[in-house]
């Protein structure tokens, strides 16, 4: 059971939710950069959320299945075609062995996640199948795809008939590039200069075009402290807001560095982490304060509803 | 927000899922003893719901999962910290600490910067290659990038600022001065400390076991290979 990759898209991966127990010896997390698409395609095919998928950003791939399979695309839309018919994202789709599917250009989001029934069979690399390209650490040495590989799935866990319902995307992926992104104070927020520290919530930065799955960059009003500060590296996680000297902050995503050194200002609350993940180069970001009670609080409540979900359509696939 | 403090640390949440348990804000080897000897003792204790222990300079970043701190009398980071609070930290003792010999070849293609050194420091390189290959070092912590070591125990003689211009590729084994810092390259990457020499060991595998020849605690000698 396998595909042949005719086209790799731009930067096409392979993603689960992540590789934990070794950051204490550097190395990082990586995973999906939106880990809702990942875990609500995965559902749609009869996975577990955390089986190995294929991230897609910016533009998708063109794949050619040698196997009678199902699929799911979820996150950015995309002008995605099964030999040259259009199929709709949010939904198991059924491709038959010898036809093609080309993604074609992603629209309103950077990323998106194409889950296959079974998951992906990789090589899990301390544990798991996530692809770390800044680490070149995971399947394939840590590479993106490219152009001839060959990629086997594992035995599909449900009947491969194509199925008549979608998933509303509401209010899982957010289409409005412009919704504010919640921020909970860092560590150093309380030492920002007075104008820097109102220009955090108030100002639009702009995703940088140098962004990447290490952090997303972010232009606007240059930020600086009150006074420059002596910090020694400490352990960061996929969301803190870091502002190196020249005073432009970078939000830390799925392949940060375990630790960092730079003043941490904030940290984008858990819920709006996969909203960030699909800005594009160029697209306006604003901050709003939250409280960490309250963003704990938000992202409790939602894996309680993302897990309701993903029971439901358990059964469903099940039973139809 | 309330601080959650022992003697030893104060814990500070870094978003939903981090608890930074902060011993201090110094490079201190002492201070960063005490940051091993309490990162040990929780492993060993095997805590439910955390899913990382990360020993920094002087920290203890705590990975968890909210879901499995979840309760009546409180939000998770804080019903987690309260709990911490009951995990001892104890003296440094020095476990079995490895002591891991590094071969290096120091000066010329593998250490370009070896001049530069020895100008700032006013010795001559080989004095500069004496000094660092007698020095007794302790790895700190590892990050940066996989199996990255931050050693303790440079002659503060040999202590350089970072290079203005950071090299976009600095060769794997490239062992390193950062200013008072020094540290080993596990593979290429950009960097913008001074390099010294290199060794051939391979500090990161992440197919070996375990993946890192050096771990956080770990004795650390440089010798010059000929």
């Amino acid at each position: 059971m396998s595909l042949v990759v005719l086209r790799p898209g731009t930067l096409t991966t392979l993603q689960d939710r992540g590789r934990y127990g070794w950051r204490a010896l550097g190395v990082g997390a990586a995973g999906a950069m939106d880990e809702i698409s990942l875990r609500l395609a995965n559902a749609l095919v009869g996975n577990d959320d955390d089986a190995v998928a294929l991230e897609l950003t910016w533009s998708g791939p063109r794949l050619r299945f040698e196997r009678d399979t199902l699929v799911a695309i979820c996150g950015a839309a995309c002008d995605a075609r099964v030999d040259g018919v259009a199929v709709a994202g949010w939904r198991p789709v059924r491709i038959e062995a010898g036809s093609e599917l080309d993604c074609g250009v992603l629209r309103d989001g950077a990323r998106a996640c194409l889950a296959i029934a079974g998951g992906f069979a990789v090589e899990r690399v301390l544990g798991s199948g996530a692809t770390d390209l800044n680490a070149s650490i995971g399947a394939l040495d840590g590479r993106a795809l490219r152009a001839g590989d060959r990629l086997a799935w594992n035995a599909p866990r449900i009947p491969l008939h194509a199925r008549r319902w979608s998933l509303d995307p509401q209010p899982w992926f957010d289409a409005h590039a412009d919704a504010p992104i919640r921020l909970i104070a860092g560590s150093h927020a309380g030492q920002l200069d007075a104008a820097s520290s109102a220009a955090l919530h108030a100002a639009t930065f702009h995703v940088h075009a140098d962004s990447n799955r290490v952090g997303i960059r972010l232009e606007g009003p240059t930020l600086a402290l009150a006074a420059p500060l002596e910090a020694v590296s400490e352990p960061v996680a996929r969301g803190t807001v870091q502002l190196p000297p020249a005073g432009r902050p970078i939000v830390l995503m799925a392949e940060h560095p375990t630790t960092g050194g730079y003043p941490r200002i904030g940290q984008v609350a858990a819920v709006d982490l996969p909203r960030i993940a699909q800005r594009r180069p160029g697209d306006p970001v604003r901050f709003r304060p939250i409280g960490l009670d309250e963003a704990q609080s938000r992202y409790l409540a939602r894996e309680r509803a993302l897990e309701r979900l993903i029971h439901s359509m358990t059964q469903r696939l099940a039973d139809d | 927000m309330d601080a959650i403090a022992t003697d030893d640390w104060s814990a500070e949440p870094a978003g939903e899922a981090l608890l930074v348990l902060r011993f201090g804000s110094t490079l201190d080897a002492a201070l960063n003893a005490r940051v091993h000897a309490f990162a040990d003792a929780l492993r060993d204790a095997r805590v439910d719901g955390i899913v990382d222990i990360v020993p920094a300079y002087a920290s203890v970043g705590i990975h968890y999962d909210p879901r499995a701190w979840e309760g009546s009398d409180g939000m998770p980071w804080r019903r987690l910290a309260h709990a911490l609070r009951a995990h001892a930290c104890p003296a440094p003792t020095r476990r079995a600490a490895r002591a891991v010999q590094v071969p290096v070849r120091y000066g010329g293609e593998d250490g370009p910067d070896l001049e530069r050194v020895a100008r700032h420091a006013g010795l001559e390189p080989v004095e500069v290659v004496r000094r660092h290959a007698a020095a007794a070092y302790r790895v700190a912590m590892l990050g940066f990038a996989p199996g990255f070591p931050y050693l303790f125990g440079l002659d503060p003689a040999l202590q350089v600022a970072r290079r203005a211009e950071p090299r976009l590729r600095v060769p794997a084994g490239s062992v390193a001065i950062g200013g008072l810092q020094t540290g080993i390259y596990p593979r290429e990457l950009p960097g913008g400390w001074n390099l010294i020499g290199r060794t051939p060991l391979v500090l990161f595998d992440a197919r070996a076991e375990p993946p890192c020849l050096l771990a956080p605690g770990d004795d650390v000698r440089f010798h010059a290979l000929p």
